[in-house]
């Protein structure tokens, strides 16, 4: 975990790009790619849903997620089931200790409860979803409780639940195999009023390899 | 009834007719200002809703602002599941992981907010003697349920979740895209140091009692399924009782809004939407 090792992944590379900071992000992963997302710069959080791409109203579940595994935090090994209760990607490894999908996606309006009505006009990971789901004809209503790859979220014996400081460095990764073709939907977190992004969004880089 | 002979439509009309006035275990009570069990203090006018909603079923109902909503765990091993939309707008709908980052709170209890994804409070936790709740866990699917109890169908002996939502909130012009993560009330689950959920469920008592306050016009849908941890081999879960009426709008000195300042902003965005 200490070496940052942003050697690609096995197979053969059919795309691979930085995405900006701030910056919404989606494509289909065929069934048999491995998406790997490389936090170049460290404690980036970068939120995610999936849908399966020939029908998006089957689309992640956090909830299948979590119960299936009797467990909270995603790890190397973790199926990322659908409302189905399918698997649409499996984490096949990640250089990171665990990862979240309890916290959520920054909102213009739940940042306006959490820091202030002050942070109302700043950019946040719903209005990335919103914009990019548009161009598909989805909305709103199909931005589900999401993943937020490197981000730390503790729960504490008292139920005291929070973002924390981040626990990737830089050059750290996680690597998604697609079970079934699955469109992946990514807001680069812009938020700046906590330590996910280190106060500080950067890019991010995405390979796509296909064995 | 027997003696009614339903061959002809005069007779088969007599027949249905003849029905009218039968209390059956598992109903609304209709009109509510007959309910059963009243609340003392509450005027018969002032009741909006009284159900007692079948194990395996479901119950749906826009409720006004201000509205009180018991749910009652008649028999003391209910679970349900449910859904809160803005009546009016229903894309805002509850937000399980906004209502636990916000208030920095795993666990929903008296004084906590179910909160929408459009940073307002649908509604408030006015009481709670049950043992407790889960916000993380799934609801169950017709697949899983006919792997687990043999039949998962709303049609067979042990009904899924999902798929009792699905009619439910068609009713009301919504669809599978709109089932999102349900609170699962009366199952308390612990969350530990490493992830893991621990299985309280069967700490709740008989009686229990969940008192909401809806601070927006909302639209409640619910199940009565059994939680998805549960580890009974038998589909067990007992009837849920509802109970809703008439109830003022939190005011501004309300000791649950003032309670931490994440709330406060909650009702501040709550009564700018009614602004308009």
């Amino acid at each position: 975990m200490s070496t940052p090792d942003v050697s690609t992944p096995e197979g053969r590379i059919v795309y691979d790009e930085v995405v900006a900071a701030r910056a919404p992000w989606s494509r289909v992963v065929k069934a048999g790619e491995t998406l790997r997302i490389v936090d170049l710069e460290g404690n980036q959080a970068v939120d995610c849903i999936l849908y399966r791409a020939d029908d998006p109203v089957e689309r992640y579940s956090a909830a299948d997620t979590m119960t299936s595994q009797n467990n909270v935090y995603l790890v190397t090994g973790t199926r990322l089931l659908s409302n189905e209760g399918n698997v649409l990607m499996t984490i096949t490894g990640t250089t990171v200790e665990r990862h979240d999908t309890i916290g959520g996606a920054c909102s213009r309006e739940s940042n306006s409860l959490r820091y202030g009505h002050h942070t109302r006009a700043q950019h946040a990971c719903v209005e990335n979803f919103v914009h990019d789901n548009a161009q598909r004809e989805m909305g709103k209503r199909d931005v589900v409780p999401n993943i937020n790859w490197f981000m730390n979220v503790p729960v504490e014996a008292d139920g005291s639940l929070g973002i924390v400081d981040g626990i990737s460095p830089p050059g750290g990764w996680v690597d998604l195999r697609a079970e079934i073709d699955t469109l992946v939907a990514i807001s680069n977190c812009p938020q700046i009023n906590n330590p996910c992004n280190g106060f500080n969004p950067t890019p991010v880089r995405l390979i796509i390899t296909a064995l | 009834m027997e003696s009614i002979s339903t061959a002809t439509t005069h007779g088969a009309r007599d027949h249905a007719r003849s029905q009218a006035g039968l209390r059956a275990e598992f109903q609304p009570t209709i009109p509510a200002a007959a309910a059963l069990d009243r609340p003392p203090g509450v005027a018969p006018d002032d009741m909006l809703w009284e159900e007692t909603v079948e194990p395996g079923n479901y119950a749906a109902r826009v409720l006004p602002r201000g509205a009180n909503l018991r749910l009652t765990d008649l028999a003391g091993d209910t679970c349900v599941q449910l859904l809160v939309f803005n009546a009016a707008a229903t894309t805002e709908r509850l937000n399980l992981p906004d209502t636990v980052k916000i208030q920095w709170q795993a666990y929903l209890g008296q004084g906590a907010l179910l909160l929408s994804d459009m940073g307002r409070v649908l509604a408030s936790v006015r009481e709670d003697t049950a043992a407790g709740h889960d916000l993380f866990n799934a609801m169950s699917t017709q697949a899983r349920n006919d792997t687990r109890y043999g039949s998962g169908s709303v049609h067979g002996s042990a009904p899924n979740a999902r798929d009792r939502f699905a009619v439910a909130l068609s009713k009301y012009g919504l669809g599978r895209r709109d089932i999102g993560p349900a609170a699962n009330l009366f199952k308390k689950v612990i969350v530990a140091a490493d992830g893991s959920f621990t299985w309280h469920g069967d700490e709740s008592p008989p009686g229990g009692r969940l008192l909401l306050r809806c601070e927006m016009d909302v639209l409640v849908a619910l199940t009565v399924t059994p939680h998805v941890l549960d580890p009974r081999s038998e589909y067990t879960v007992t009837p849920l009782g509802v109970t809703a009426w008439r109830g003022a709008v939190t005011a501004g000195d309300d000791p649950v809004r003032l309670s931490i300042p994440e709330r406060a902003r909650a009702f501040e965005n709550t009564e700018d939407w009614y602004l308009s």
